[in-house]
């Protein structure tokens, strides 16, 4: 008999906190609204972790309320709790209440300390709520509500014009990427009648071969992609992510690198019965995911704003998850994106603390030297970096070595993306180092620390961030930083095996419905290829290019500064390119938004409403007014004019009879 | 016998003074006079046209006619005193209010 688990309580427990805190928090104080901030996003935590002790009696279905019901097609609010929701459910309580103890150290001196709160739980909801839907449409709540709360955390400094627009700007790309699952869901409910995971996957797993080939479950799963890498932020959708760093650090740690910009990975890889008979759709995933790795490390090598190479680093490495997705490595991907929303959450949150120390500051040139100052920010942002890096035996070093392992031997693999993801390691280790010497290393090259007033207020940061010279945070944005870099350490120690049993029922049999056997019979499996010795080699490079990325890095940044920039004028134009993220803003801007923008000015707006809704309504409303302003001098209140008019037309109708009579 | 076209015409030539009567006319009375004479035209084509079908409904309507002509003109009277007590004039032309 399976308890009943609550599954509903975790979600709705920051729901309750962030309905108290958006009503009544501007009446309440700071610390009122932090204990009951983090008291409900802690009890959800709490309540998480009570459930995978009952790990056991998965999966579990907990139907809550019907809610449409036509025809033979219904969908309820459902959760459903098996291994890969639970791993999401902990990293999302788990590194979310992190964050949240974090942010109350980063937001102490904010007018809108409630409202950020308020949003962060509100947040948490719709993500719990993405992570546990026991259907499509739950899935999609919980989707579309996290758009929501990223949009209104970007836009928190909504009086700062750049960040209001990098709201907008992850809003709306994100609708294009909704569009796609949208349709993908509107396909499932015509061809399968239901939404319901464990339906559609049986169906889909049941579908003979010639009617999943045909194109149907190609289409779905290239639909879910777009959705994906809309929220996931790859290509061509992932312009969003850089500009999302407008928003608070603690957001951009939480939001856009922990979990909600992992929500695509999840669903490709909740949609794996999908994908695992859809080989051309997973083609396109891992392709994308190769290519975003690659093209956005290339980006983030250029960047000199602290957080845009996070941002950069973070599509690069979600880039990673969708490879493993694509070669059906899912729980490889799923792996990294448990170690990844450690380190990457600890690199923002370590680089949130940088920023706070040096005033505000963002520029990693006017950065260096940092390391004497804050000691404890440096030794935890070293252990992110050097996890991200690959190096063993931190926790990126074991998920990163399980992708590019499984991209080569899966069936689905190949060596092209083992070879490009190797490259990729090499330039996140080269980038994430880089950051590194340039922040911690060297002399400092910021201005004195009193002369910081106004750069800080139109970097629209922190108010707290002006006072004293170089300064480490407070204990209570410490403690987050230390619990993350432990996990940045330990995490990865489960190691894939364990990982990837824990993760069997899900990606493997019983939760769908259907059988290994049946699996191995309705696709073609072919033999993996050599094992062993091979799987050593391949561990041993990647290694030497995270330690060759870290040596040149050194070389670069440390040993002799003057170096990069000779480099940079050496190669000319291509730098430019990159340095001005390949243009791919203004290619969007030139070929979307402009013809977007003159097309609606042009045409539908001064074509179609001015000219033609518009202007029907106003000149038949400017004839009648003619009309009557010349029919009005009749009514002259002269009674002799009044007869004449009558006689006139008594005249006239006589006239006529007459005429009629003569015809 | 007179022929009915006689009194036709007669009577075209009554109701015609009428309207003229009543276009031209800038007195209340007058042009309430002027009423009467188109009725008048009016009812004696009536009673032509009865005498020449020796129908009597025509001759009928004739009486339903001066009847309601008599009540008119009772109110009509009555409304010309109110307007010369209200207005000190019996000029239509300055009798104008009712307008826009």
């Amino acid at each position: 008999m399976t308890p009943n688990l609550h599954l509903w309580l975790i979600p709705v427990l920051p729901l309750v906190g962030a309905a108290i805190n958006g009503l009544f928090g501007r009446r309440f104080s700071r610390q009122t609204v932090v204990a009951i901030a983090l008291g409900f996003s802690g009890t959800a935590f709490a309540v998480a972790l009570w459930v995978a002790t009952q790990a056991s009696f998965l999966p579990v279905l907990e139907n809550l309320a019907p809610w449409i019901r036509a025809g033979d097609f219904q969908v309820d609010f459902a959760f459903y709790l098996d291994q890969l929701s639970l791993v999401m459910l902990l990293i999302v309580t788990g590194v979310g209440f992190l964050i949240h103890i974090y942010s109350v150290g980063y937001m102490w001196e904010e007018a809108g300390f409630y409202r950020f709160f308020a949003y962060l739980n509100l947040f948490m909801f719709f993500m719990l709520t993405l992570v546990l839907g026991s259907n499509y449409l739950v899935m999609f709540i919980g989707w579309e509500g996290v758009g929501l709360a990223s949009y209104l955390l970007i836009g928190f400094w909504f009086t700062k014009d750049s960040a209001a627009s990098a709201g907008k700007k992850a809003f709306i790309v994100n609708r294009i990427g909704d569009f796609g699952f949208l349709i993908a869901l509107f396909l499932m409910i015509k061809h399968f009648g239901s939404l319901n995971f464990v339906q559609v996957f049986r169906i889909v797993s049941g579908l003979p071969a010639e009617v999943a080939g045909a194109g149907l479950l190609t289409s779905i799963g290239l639909l879910l992609m777009v959705g994906a890498a809309g929220k996931s932020a790859q290509i061509p959708l992932y312009v969003w992510l850089p500009d999302a760093m407008e928003g608070p650090t603690p957001v951009s740690a939480l939001i856009h690198a922990a979990t909600m910009v992992t929500a695509g990975v999840y669903m490709v890889a909740r949609s794996h019965a999908i994908f695992d008979r859809a080989p051309q759709a997973l083609m396109v995933v891992a392709i994308i995911g190769t290519l975003t790795a690659l093209f956005a490390a290339t980006i983030g090598i250029c960047q000199t704003d602290i957080k845009k190479v996070l941002a950069y680093s973070t599509i690069s490495q979600l880039g990673y998850m969708f490879m493993a997705c694509g070669v059906a490595a899912y729980s490889a991907g799923i792996f990294h994106l448990m170690t990844h929303a450690f380190f990457k959450g600890l690199l923002f949150l370590a680089a949130g603390s940088v920023i706070h120390a040096v005033g505000g500051e963002q520029d990693m040139r006017r950065m260096g030297g940092l390391r004497h100052h804050i000691p404890w920010t440096f030794w935890t942002m070293t252990a992110g970096t050097f996890a991200i890096a690959g190096f063993p035996p931190f926790a990126g070093f074991f998920s990163k070595d399980a992708i590019l392992w499984r991209a080569y031997s899966s069936p689905y693999g190949s060596w092209v993306y083992w070879a490009i993801g190797v490259f990729t390691a090499f330039l996140t280790s080269f980038y994430m180092f880089r950051l590194w010497f340039l922040t911690f290393f060297g002399e400092y090259r910021g201005e004195v620390a009193t002369s910081h007033e106004d750069e800080h207020s139109h970097a629209g940061a922190p108010a707290s961030h002006g006072h004293g010279g170089i300064h480490e945070s407070p204990k209570i944005m410490l403690v987050p930083l230390v619990i993350l870099a432990v996990l940045s350490v330990c995490g990865g120690w489960v190691g894939i095996e364990r990982f990837d049993k824990f993760l069997s029922p899900t990606f493997h049999a019983g939760a769908t419905g259907y059988s290994a056997e049946e699996l191995s019979a309705s696709t073609p499996a072919p033999q993996p290829k050599e094992q062993g010795g091979s799987e050593a080699l391949f561990t041993g490079i990647s290694v030497v290019a995270a330690a060759l990325g870290l040596f040149l890095a050194w070389l670069l940044y440390y040993r002799r500064p003057q170096l990069p920039q000779e480099i940079a004028k050496a190669l000319g134009g291509f730098y430019e390119a990159v340095v001005h993220k390949y243009y791919v803003d203004e290619i969007y801007a030139a070929v979307f938004v402009k013809p977007l923008i003159d097309g609606s000015t042009r045409v539908l707006w001064q074509g179609i409403d001015r000219d033609v809704i518009d202007a029907t309504l106003d000149n038949s409303a400017e004839g009648a007014r003619e009309v009557s302003d010349a029919v009005r001098h009749m009514q002259s209140g002269n009674l002799r004019s009044y007869a004449g008019w009558i006689a006139a037309g008594a005249a006239v109708l006589i006239a006529y009879m007459i005429w009629m009579g003569t015809r | 016998m007179v022929p009915l076209s006689y009194y036709l015409v007669l009577s075209g030539i009554l109701f015609a003074c009428g309207v003229a009567g009543f276009l031209i006319k800038r007195n209340i009375i007058t042009i309430f006079m002027s009423i009467e004479l188109m009725l008048n035209g009016v009812n004696l084509s009536f009673v032509a046209f009865a005498a020449q079908w020796h129908a009597l409904s025509g001759q009928v309507f004739v009486f339903f006619v001066m009847v309601v002509a008599a009540a008119e003109s009772a109110v009509g009277l009555a409304i010309v005193i109110a307007v010369y007590r209200t207005r000190g004039t019996l000029n239509v032309d300055q009798v104008d209010l009712l307008k826009l």
